[in-house]
């Protein structure tokens, strides 16, 4: 399987590249030959990306479709690609969204004021290159390099076809996410260093066998290597996840950034934080993970009621729905720092369903503000009598993003609050004020879809709105469909992930404390470094 | 050594792409005679093709292991490199110089020969084995450099660069020379093997070293610390590099520090890694370079962020740079890290060459003829003027804030991995919190070109020369961000241990 030829993996890796490629050669005056073709490469990384599913093995745990080149082979480097059950959905789901970013964009009137479309398709595929290489690199420092590169399309994106604050929300999301990922390079590089080798299976086994010794004496001891290796990483993840109290570019970037940037923002790139805190952090520093997972449930906790509290004082659409964000992705990850298997695999299906509902939000929003250029709550009321077709999606979207049961967020939401309330590291309090969130999900949301959607039509703009163009049908369609799917049948979904999650859970789940069983487990090791971890947790 | 040596002794054969160089720049100063005065431009072209040839020269030279003039000068892979980035640095600048000249009115065909001469001052600097060659080149490095700073005669500005320049440089080639003198007092020798072995010896006799050594190491670094600025030495760079004639910035800012951090290296890491205070791992200047490396990272980057003026900025940005280096260089103290931190030195050299020269062609593509429009707010709008070139600079920009797929990129990452491995995690975090402060005034740029809306420059100064020095250096930090292994493997032979005398 590793071989230096073109494998699928590689193949829809840099489809999206080729593309980009491609439309250098265009001109900028060839408008639709550039759009058309941005889609068409989006399109065929879809179909790729499920190409992938289905050659994918559900019942293995470790790295599939592995490719691995020497890259700087003095380093430990190298270009080494795979995906488990980890990333498989995560991939798809990127796969997914980029079609439907790009097909929503064709209709925008921003290029009549900023032009440059080409330039915006091609970051567009710049960034779904640097996205899909995130998840299926399996090299430290190609993720890093994958990770970076993802900052710059989308500071231009916000940058140049951004709302009004638009130069202070690119630059505050630029040098806030590098300020996170810059520690998380330092870690790497120590890791690499000490193990020899950049390649993450290499390193997870390391680990495990005990041949990369990381120490670990409590949360913040002055020899506890794991522990500062672990704050590195997941500081650079909360960053981007973002993690209260490091949210504050969210709002800025979610508000500023074009339709389809926040769908992206949203949709995947949010994600590439809590996909790395289970890659990275869960199996590389599995005691300091341990150790810090109530810290940071609280943290999430204080993040899903913060999001949800502040998104009902929101007065507009786009910055409550960036709020919520705030609060759905503290549900993913309490499900993740519950360190069981129901909790991870909530959270991983979390992750796609957040991608699919408030990318769906988001893309409403926009169709509103293409419309009538505000996205003030007051200025709507009774859309749906106007656009029919516009409030039925709305009301399912909205549903979708509140966890009503039949839809995917549901189903998402429970597992992970069985997950926390099964966790031995968490329980009863943390579940309890996590499912209080998903009754203020439903207050904020029900409260901006009775605002925007019911009611009479009082304002007279409001009577004429035009209908729903068919590429806009196109968009919202077959969201409504994964919508419906997951929720109704998450089977498959889940069955992606399940052989690799109980494997990552092994791992962990040997350092949570047990009780008398762990004290006398830790004695029979005969090791100093366990049983300081094991009390850094209680 | 009473015997009148004859020429073959002097054991020439490696030399020549230095002594190729001086003989060349000699030439060219009486060729420039006999050139009508508004053909100048042929000046440069011979300029251009003596800079070749000793390039060629020196690539023959690489692998070679070999010494001179009875020992005062190596021939080492390390000296090599380090004259491939000399040369470069000379070839772009006098590309970027012939039509900046012409229409500021300054051609002048002595410029060329000068630029030949402080690019042989900053090649001699590397293969400099004694003490004395070092001053020797580090004068031939500076004096030109004063006289190019003030070419912009009778500007005000330029001349007030060429006269700080001076007094500074006279200051440090003074501490340099006294520091030498004091070493020589401690060890009785000025050659760098004589140096390494006598402080070896005491080394391993386990005494202290002598207070003379340790202050005589001391001023050598006050001396060079000027030539590369980093702080606190480095107050001149701001004004200098604005009022130099921009192309003569350009030179400076990479062919100044590149020959300063040659002698650094070559002093400190290979004949001075074992001068110690005791029994520890670490050299005794260690200490030293490292709050110099912290005190320039954090100055450097922090003071960018108020400039308006892109030299000025590009000054505060090379003195944070010369931070990074001084970061390997302090990691080079530690004792088994010396070879890693040297190679990472270089390459980081390397890649700031190619990067902040571009940086600097795209300044000079939009300055005008009368040496003004180097504000910031010139770039505002570029991105719709000239889509190529400000996209090419957002490129430069990137490299320097050290993003992934650059060549600055690498550069840092090697530094920051070498830092790790000796132990000095502080300095390291210190070093990527600065580098996020840096992006701040380098996305500035960015933020200029692209995101907002201006008329935008025509940038009438990007003429095919300047454009072929842009894409050259473009070329030059995209390559090695995409297969690092091109400047990598280039440095796998150098080795800090010296060549006997």
């Amino acid at each position: 399987m590793e071989s230096a030829g073109l494998s699928l993996l590689t193949s829809v890796l840099f489809l999206p590249l080729l593309g980009a490629v491609v439309l250098l050669f265009l001109r900028e005056e060839q408008a639709g030959h550039i759009k058309w073709t941005a889609f068409g490469f989006s399109l065929a990384t879809f179909f790729g990306t499920l190409l992938l599913w289905l050659a994918f093995d559900s019942s293995a745990s470790g790295l599939q479709m592995v490719q691995r080149v020497d890259w700087l082979p003095q380093y430990g480097i190298s270009y080494y690609v795979g995906v488990d059950g980890l990333s498989l959905l995560l991939v798809v789901l990127t796969g997914f969204i980029m079609p439907l970013a790009i097909l929503s964009s064709f209709r925008s009137q921003i290029f009549e004021e900023r032009g440059r479309i080409r330039l915006y398709y091609l970051f567009m595929l710049l960034l779904e290159w640097a996205m899909i290489g995130v998840f299926v690199a399996q090299d430290l420092f190609l993720f890093y390099i994958f990770w970076e590169v993802t900052l710059v399309p989308m500071y231009f994106l916000i940058g140049i076809w951004g709302a009004e604050e638009r130069i202070y929300a690119a630059v505050k999301f630029f040098l806030y996410t590098m300020a996170g990922s810059i520690l998380m390079l330092l870690a790497i590089l120590f890791l690499g260093s000490r193990g020899g080798s950049f390649a993450l299976p290499e390193l997870i086994a390391m680990v495990e066998s005990g041949a990369l010794e990381l120490p670990f004496t409590g949360l913040l001891g002055a020899g506890s290597v794991q522990s500062f290796l672990f704050l590195g990483f997941f500081i650079a993840f909360a960053i981007k996840v973002p993690v209260w109290p490091f949210h504050s570019w969210l709002p800025d970037a979610h508000v500023q950034a074009p339709t389809a940037g926040s769908v992206i923002l949203a949709g995947v790139l949010l994600k590439m934080g809590t996909y790395g805190l289970v890659r990275f952090n869960l199996p590389l520093f599995p005691e300091a993970s341990v150790a810090w997972a109530p810290a940071i449930a609280v943290l999430a906790v204080i993040g899903i009621l913060y999001g949800a509290w502040v998104s009902y004082a929101q007065t507009d659409v786009k910055k409550l729905v960036a709020y919520s964000s705030v609060s759905h992705l503290g549900f993913v990850v309490l499900g993740i720092f519950a360190l069981n298997a129901q909790g991870i695999e909530g959270g991983l299906l979390q992750m796609v369903n957040h991608g699919i509902s408030t990318g769906g939000l988001f893309l409403l929003v926009g169709m509103l503000y293409e419309r009538r250029h505000t996205k003030a709550l007051d200025a709507f009321g009774g859309i749906w009598k106007v656009m029919p077709f516009f409030g039925a999606a709305g009301l399912i979207v909205v549903l979708s993003s509140m966890g009503l049961p039949g839809l995917n967020g549901f189903v998402g939401e429970f597992t992970i609050l069985l997950g926390s309330m099964g966790s031995e590291v968490l329980g009863f309090f943390f579940t309890m004020f996590a499912a209080l969130g998903i009754i203020l999900a439903a207050v904020y949301m029900l409260y901006m879809f009775q605002k925007v959607f019911m009611g009479d039509v009082d304002k007279e703009e409001n009577r004429n709105l035009p209908r729903l163009h068919w590429q806009e049908i196109a968009v919202l369609v077959p969201i409504l469909l994964v919508i419906l799917l997951i929720g109704l049948q998450p089977g498959p979904f889940f069955d992606t992930m399940t052989a690799t999650v109980d494997d990552l859970v092994a791992g962990v789940g040997e350092f949570i404390p047990r009780g008398e069983d762990m004290v006398a487990a830790t004695a029979l090791r005969d090791s100093p470094v366990l049983s300081a971890g094991a009390q850094g947790t209680r | 050594m009473t015997d009148i040596p004859v020429l073959a002794d002097l054991n020439l054969a490696w030399t020549w792409p230095v002594v190729g160089l001086g003989l060349g720049a000699t030439f060219l100063l009486v060729a420039d005679l006999f050139i009508p005065r508004d053909r100048k431009q042929q000046t440069a072209w011979l300029a251009l093709a003596i800079l070749l040839v000793s390039f060629l020269l020196n690539l023959a030279a690489f692998p070679v292991v070999d010494s001179a003039f009875f020992g005062m000068f190596v021939v080492d892979p390390f000296s090599a490199f380090l004259n491939l980035i000399a040369l470069t640095t000379a070839f772009i600048s006098i590309l970027l110089s012939v039509d900046y000249l012409q229409r500021s009115g300054m051609q002048r065909g002595e410029f060329y020969a000068l630029i030949l001469f402080t690019t042989a001052g900053v090649m001699l600097m590397g293969h400099a084995n004694d003490l004395v060659v070092v001053f020797v080149s580090l004068e031939l490095l500076s004096i030109p450099l004063y006289i190019l700073a003030a070419f912009r005669y009778p500007d005000v500005k330029s001349s007030e660069s060429g006269m700080k320049y001076l007094v500074l440089g006279a200051f440090a080639s003074a501490f340099f020379v006294f520091g030498a003198a004091l070493i020589y007092g401690a060890t009785g020798s000025t050659s760098l093997p004589h140096i390494f072995e006598v402080v070896a010896r005491g080394f391993a006799a386990g005494g202290a070293p002598e207070l003379l050594l340790l202050v005589g190491t001391g001023l050598v670094l006050v001396g060079l610390g000027f030539k590369v600025a980093v702080v606190p030495f480095h107050m001149w760079t701001p004004d200098v590099y604005e009022g130099a004639p921009t192309p003569v910035t350009a030179f400076m800012s990479v062919g100044a520090k590149v020959g300063g951090f040659a002698a650094l290296l070559r002093i400190l890491v290979f004949a001075l890694p074992v001068l110690s205070t005791g029994a520890i791992e670490a050299s005794a200047w260690q200490q030293v370079v490292s709050l110099i490396a912290a005190a320039t990272l954090i100055l450097g980057n922090v003071v960018a962020i108020a400039q308006q003026n892109v030299k000025r900025l590009l000054a505060y940005s090379s003195i944070a740079h010369a931070g990074y280096i001084m970061m390997a260089l302090a990691a080079a103290g530690h004792a088994g890290f010396g070879e890693q931190a040297t190679r990472a030195a270089l390459v980081y050299m390397l890649a700031y060459m190619f990067t902040n020269l571009g940086a600097f062609a795209v300044a000079i593509a939009i300055e005008k003829g009368d040496g003004s429009g180097s504000d910031l707010e010139q770039f505002v709008g570029l991105g719709r003027s000239r889509p190529l070139l400000a996209g090419v600079m957002a490129f430069f920009m990137l490299s320097l804030t050290g993003i992934p797929l650059t060549a600055g990129f690498i550069g840092k990452w090697l530094i920051f991995q070498v830092t790790i491995e000796a132990g000095l995690v502080p300095l390291a975090i210190l070093g990527v919190l600065t580098s996020v402060v840096s992006a701040y005034y380098y996305i500035g740029i960015i933020v200029r070109m692209f995101l907002r809306e201006g008329e935008g420059d025509p940038a009438a100064g990007g003429t095919g020369l300047v454009n072929g020095a842009v894409y050259l250096t473009f070329a030059g930090t995209l390559l090695p961000g995409i297969f690092p292994y091109l400047m990598i493997d280039l440095t796998r032979v150098v080795s800090t241990t010296l060549v006997g005398g």
